[in-house]
């Protein structure tokens, strides 16, 4: 009697997931690109617009000192939130098994 | 999405810190006035704020050969509304600001509007739109979270185009110019948040139902049809 979703909107999320990953895959084998941040491209359409002439008035008061430091923090950020999820997905799980052993403390099945 | 750090020249990054200051101060508001009535809504606003922090940590390959990440604000649009999602959006902005030299402390007004405010906002009415229109409840999250991925990455090329006019053709073409970075690389890492936030959302329906009810996210009658559909 287990309330169970099936398992298609997994094999449709996994389907989707492939299907980028296949995208890159193609991408990447058969056209050279640099896989430059976005963000960092924006910077140089504001360099063509302006001629060049336009310069940040405001510098950023830390930038991590390599690549591998910056991944760090990033991997940080994703570990930390993958935790919380983790936590109170887990946490509620328990909470609804052990509701679910209280109300039916005593069904068919035990000899 | 991140305009970076003392790219937006005077008056436009002062512009959206008056738009976005206001919304996120209600923000805060409403999300103690929602944690004192309803306790356990708190566990789903820390996931809902988690799911920000995986998938804007994420920088992923797109199509068009450069790198952008997913936004996770649909989650939050979805089951808390955009004032309150805008207040975890500002969370992940100052962390990547300051840590990341991602985005940056004068453009925050600006990110916070695109990715915390105008994302969801769309996000949020898509949602309710979808349901109202009797689409399938994980449908309606999938349609919600890529649209507000897609809006967010169109309101920054809209903020970029007002701060840099063309010399020729002015806010038009260098809209054009900056949606050529950001909103074709964005629509297969849309469509990816899409389902995964889809499957989230799954999972906290499977728990939370009952809090979801109770919050009007979802309907009795969703729920049911998910019910029989498996049963």
């Amino acid at each position: 009697m287990k309330k169970e979703f099936g398992m298609k909107l997994e094999l449709i999320t996994l389907g989707v997931i492939v299907l980028f990953i296949a995208a890159f895959a193609y991408v990447s084998g058969s056209q050279n690109h640099e896989w430059g941040g976005a963000d960092g491209q924006a910077e140089g359409v504001i360099s063509d617009l302006t001629g060049g002439t336009y310069t940040p008035w405001f510098q950023s008061i830390y930038q991590p000192p390599s690549g591998e430091i910056e991944s760090l923090l990033f991997a940080l950020q994703a570990a930390i939130g993958s935790l919380i999820i983790g936590y109170f997905l887990g946490y509620y799980r328990a909470l609804a098994r052990a509701k679910a052993a209280a109300t039916v403390p005593e069904q068919k099945g035990d000899a | 999405m991140h305009i970076m750090e003392g790219f937006l020249p005077h008056p436009w990054w002062e512009i959206w810190f008056a738009l976005s200051l206001p919304v996120v101060a209600f923000g805060v508001y409403k999300m103690n006035l929602m944690i004192k009535e309803n306790r356990e809504t708190l566990p789903l606003l820390a996931v809902a704020g988690a799911f920000v922090f995986v998938l804007s940590s994420l920088k992923l390959p797109s199509v068009t050969g450069s790198c952008s990440h997913p936004t996770g604000t649909g989650m939050g649009a979805i089951i808390f509304g955009p004032w309150i999602t805008s207040v975890l959006a500002v969370i992940v902005l100052v962390y990547q600001a300051i840590f990341l030299a991602h985005g940056g402390l004068t453009t925050l007004g600006a990110n916070t509007f695109s990715m915390g405010i105008a994302g969801p906002l769309v996000g949020y009415l898509v949602y309710k739109a979808a349901s109202r229109a009797g689409l399938h409840l994980y449908l309606a999250v999938f349609l919600a979270a890529t649209l507000a991925d897609w809006a967010t990455y169109l309101v920054t090329s809209i903020q970029l185009a007002l701060a840099f006019p063309a010399a020729s053709g002015g806010v038009p073409v260098s809209f054009e110019a900056f949606a050529a970075v950001f909103a074709i690389t964005q629509v297969p890492l849309a469509i990816v948040e899409g389902a995964v936030t889809a499957l989230m959302f799954k999972y906290i329906v499977q728990l939370r139902s009952d809090v979801l009810l109770r919050m009007n996210v979802v309907s009795q009658k969703a729920i049911k049809r998910l019910q029989e559909a498996v049963a």
